[in-house]
C-alpha cells in the first residue's frame, strides 16, 4: 500500500484544457511525495487509491446537473464552480456595492512553500482562483452558495478560494460538493478566509459525492479580534473525505465554533484533522464533532488545540464521539491539547462506542422496528450537531438528504 | 388472554423462573408480589422480550399466539405492554417523535389507517390528562430530566396511548411519593376494562390500596406458591414473607 507514484505520472496536464501549471509550486512539489500511513497525520488514511488513478483536468460541462445541489426556500447568490472550474454564466453574484468577486490568473498567484503535498499539488495545477472581498461594514442580505459540481471521467477539481470579510461585516458562505454518480473524481479544494475585526461569519460546508469520488479541503482561517466565526463541515456521502481546518485567532474576544457531522458507510473514510491556535487572550472556541459509522467504513478525528502562552483567559472546549453500527467500523479518534498558558479553561472527551442497548429495547417494546429505533437514536445523535447550523433551510436540506440515505429517522 | 405453563428462564448461568405457571383472563387485575430477588421484575422481563433472558423450558400464550416466538416489538404491537420499573433516558428523542412512531408501527401492524396529525394531536391531550402530564412533559425527550414520579407517569401515558389489551407494571409504585402513586394509580384505573387485563408486579401492598387486584399471587424461588384474593396482600403486609418462605421450603 506504500507505492508512491509521482504527480507527472498520473496527471496528464499537458492533455488538458487549461494552461496554468505554476511553474514555482510544480518544481517544490516535484520534490514531494504523497502521504503515506508512515506519516503521523495520515497513519490511517490511505493515499494509495488516488495514486493509481491518472487524473484529467476537463472543462466546463455546461449541462451538468449543479441544480440538484441548490437548497429549497433559499434565497442566495450562487457561485458554480463545475470541474475546479468558475462558471459564471451559471452563477448569480451580488450586484450591490462593496462585494467584489474575482478571478486571480494564473501569473498573478504567488506560491510560498508548502506544508503538505496535496498543497503543493492543488498550488501547482490550481484550476480555478476566486476571490471574494466584502468590504466593512457590509452586511449581506443573503448567503453566498459556492456549488462545485464535478463531472467527467476522472476528472481533477484543484480550485481555491479566498474570502475576505471586512471589519464589522457580516456574511455567511455555504459550500457544496457534489459529482456525477457514474464517474470518477479527485476534488483538492483550498479555501482561505480572513474575517474581519467585528466581523460575524458562517460557513456550511455540504459533502455530498459518491463513492467513486474523492475529496480534499484545506481550509486555512484567520480571525481578527472581536470577530464571530463558525464553521460546520457535513460530511453526508462520499467515498474519501479529508477535511484540513486551521483556525487561527488572531486577536483578542473571538468565538469561534466548528462543528461537523460524518455518517460514513460501506466502504467510505472520512478524515477530519483539525486545529485551534489560540493566540491572545480573552478567546473562546467551541468545537464538536459526531460520526456514525457503520459497515466496513472508517473515520479519523485529529484535534489539536494549541493554547500560546499569551492566550490567557482562554475558554476551548472540544468533543469528539462517535457510535459505531457495525462490528467492521473503525474509529480513530486522537484530541490534542498543547497548553502554554497557565490560566485556561479547556476541556476535551472522546468517545467511541455502541447504540445503547437499553435505550433499543425501551423503544422496540413500544413496538418500534430495530430500524426505526436504530435511526431514532442516531437522529438524536446527530441532531446535537445539526442544531449549530442556524440556516434552517441548510438544516432542513442536509436532514432530509440523510433521509433520503435512509441515515435518519422523520 | 394470558397463559403462562411451566416457565423456565435463566439469566448467563443463573435459573430465576422455574417452573412459573400463570393464567390471566380479559379484564382481570393481578397483582404478583414476591420477596427481593424471586423473580418478579424476571418474569416482567421475559415476558416484554428482553434478550438477556434464555427461556428453556415452558410456554407462553398470550391472546392465542406464541408469545415467546415474537420479537419485543411484535409483542407490544399484539397488545403487550411493559411499564418499566427504571424507564430509560434518551436524550434527543422527542416523546412525540417517539410516541408518533409508535403509534403508526401498532396501527400498521393491526391493519388501521394512519392517525392525522390532528387525530394524533388529539389523542395526547386526552391520553395525558389521565396521569396529569402536562403538554411540557409530551415534548421534551424521553424521561430526560424527568423526577422519578414523572417518568412512571410517562409510562402510564404511554400505555394509555398504546391502548394494550395486557399492561404489566413492574415495581411501577417503587419510589414514588404518595402523591405520584395516587395519579399513577388513578391512571391505571382509568384504563381498567372488560378487555384490558393488567399484572402488578410490587413488593409493598400499599399499590394494592388503590389499584385493587382480583388475585394476588406470591412469587418465591422463580414460581408462584401461594395464590389467593386481595387480603393475601394484606396478610403479607401484616407477617412478612417469613412464614411463605417457611412454608414452602419444609415441603422442599
Amino acid at each position: 500500500m506504500e507505492e508512491t507514484i509521482t504527480n507527472n505520472q498520473i496527471i496528464d496536464i499537458e492533455r488538458s484544457v487549461l494552461s496554468m501549471v505554476n511553474v514555482h509550486a510544480k518544481a517544490q512539489l516535484d520534490q514531494m511525495q504523497w502521504p503515506t500511513t508512515r506519516d503521523e497525520e495520515w497513519k490511517y488514511t490511505r493515499t494509495g487509491r488516488i495514486t493509481k488513478e491518472s487524473w484529467m483536468v476537463s472543462p466546463i460541462q455546461s449541462n451538468a446537473p449543479w441544480q440538484s445541489l441548490q437548497i429549497e426556500n433559499l434565497d442566495v447568490y450562487t457561485i458554480v464552480i463545475i470541474n475546479g472550474q468558475f462558471y459564471s454564466q451559471a452563477s448569480t453574484l451580488p450586484t450591490a456595492a462593496g462585494i467584489t468577486i474575482d478571478t486571480i490568473a494564473p501569473q498573478e498567484r504567488i506560491a510560498t512553500s508548502f506544508g503538505h503535498f496535496f498543497e503543493a499539488l492543488q498550488a501547482a495545477y490550481c484550476t480555478s482562483h476566486l476571490r471574494i472581498v466584502i468590504a466593512d461594514k457590509v452586511q449581506m442580505d443573503r448567503p453566498i452558495h459556492l456549488i462545485h459540481f464535478n463531472d467527467g471521467q476522472k476528472v481533477l477539481s484543484q480550485p481555491t478560494l479566498t474570502i475576505e470579510v471586512g471589519a464589522f461585516a457580516k456574511a455567511s458562505f455555504i459550500e457544496s460538493f457534489g459529482s456525477n454518480s457514474t464517474e470518477q473524481s479527485f476534488g483538492n479544494r483550498k479555501l482561505n478566509i480572513h474575517v474581519g475585526e467585528n466581523a460575524h461569519v458562517t460557513f456550511d460546508k455540504i459533502q455530498d459525492l459518491h463513492d467513486n469520488d474523492f475529496l480534499m479541503n484545506d481550509d486555512q482561517v484567520h480571525i481578527a479580534k472581536s470577530a464571530q466565526f463558525t464553521i460546520n463541515t457535513l460530511t453526508i456521502d462520499g467515498g474519501w473525505t479529508r477535511n484540513q481546518l486551521h483556525i487561527s485567532l488572531d486577536g483578542e474576544n473571538i468565538e469561534a465554533s466548528l462543528n461537523g457531522c460524518y455518517l460514513p458507510r460501506r466502504n467510505q473514510l472520512v478524515d477530519n484533522h483539525t486545529k485551534v491556535d489560540h493566540r491572545f487572550a480573552h478567546c473562546n472556541s467551541h468545537e464538536l464533532y459526531k460520526g456514525l459509522l457503520n459497515d466496513r467504513s472508517t473515520g479519523v478525528f485529529n484535534g489539536k488545540v494549541h493554547v500560546h502562552l499569551d492566550a490567557q483567559k482562554t475558554n476551548a472546549y472540544q468533543q469528539n464521539a462517535n457510535i459505531l453500527l457495525s462490528d467492521e467500523a473503525q474509529m480513530n479518534s486522537k484530541p490534542e491539547l498543547e497548553i502554554y498558558a497557565d490560566d485556561v479553561k479547556c476541556s476535551h472527551g472522546s468517545t467511541t462506542g455502541q447504540l445503547d442497548d437499553e435505550a433499543m429495547f425501551y423503544l422496540q417494546s413500544r413496538g418500534l422496528s430495530p430500524d426505526n429505533a436504530r435511526r431514532l437514536l442516531t437522529t438524536a445523535f446527530i441532531n446535537d450537531v445539526l442544531n449549530h447550523v442556524e440556516n434552517e433551510a441548510v438544516r432542513a436540506h442536509v436532514i432530509q438528504r440523510l433521509e433520503q440515505e435512509g441515515l435518519l429517522y422523520h | 388472554m394470558l397463559h403462562i405453563k411451566g416457565l423456565e428462564a435463566k439469566i448467563e448461568d443463573k435459573e430465576i423462573l422455574r417452573g412459573l405457571s400463570l393464567d390471566v383472563k380479559p379484564g382481570e387485575v393481578h397483582a404478583i408480589m414476591g420477596p427481593n430477588g424471586s423473580g418478579k421484575s424476571t418474569l416482567a422481563s421475559v415476558l416484554a422480550g428482553r434478550e438477556d433472558y434464555e427461556v428453556t423450558a415452558g410456554e407462553v400464550q398470550f391472546n392465542g399466539k406464541d408469545l415467546l416466538d415474537m420479537a419485543p416489538e411484535i409483542r407490544s404491537r399484539e397488545g403487550l405492554f411493559l411499564a418499566f420499573q427504571y424507564p430509560v433516558e434518551i436524550p434527543g428523542v422527542s416523546n412525540m417523535n417517539f410516541l408518533k412512531a409508535a403509534v403508526a408501527e401498532k396501527r400498521k401492524h393491526l391493519g388501521l389507517e394512519p392517525l392525522s396529525a390532528k387525530e394524533f394531536l388529539k389523542l395526547v391531550s386526552e391520553k395525558s390528562k389521565l396521569v396529569e402530564l402536562d403538554g411540557q412533559l409530551a415534548n421534551r425527550a424521553v424521561n430526560e430530566g424527568f423526577s422519578g414520579g414523572e417518568k412512571k407517569r410517562n409510562e402510564i401515558f404511554q400505555m394509555a396511548m398504546l391502548e394494550p389489551t395486557l399492561g404489566i407494571l413492574d415495581e411501577t409504585d417503587s419510589g414514588l411519593d404518595i402523591d405520584a402513586l395516587r395519579i399513577v394509580a388513578n391512571g391505571v384505573n382509568a384504563l381498567r376494562s372488560p378487555e384490558r387485563s393488567f399484572v402488578l408486579i410490587t413488593h409493598y401492598q400499599r399499590l394494592l390500596d388503590y389499584i385493587v387486584p382480583d388475585f394476588v399471587h406470591v412469587l418465591y424461588k422463580g414460581r408462584i406458591v401461594k395464590s389467593g384474593t386481595k387480603e393475601l396482600a394484606l396478610e403479607l403486609e401484616e407477617k412478612g414473607y417469613d412464614w411463605i418462605k417457611e412454608e414452602v421450603d419444609a415441603h422442599a
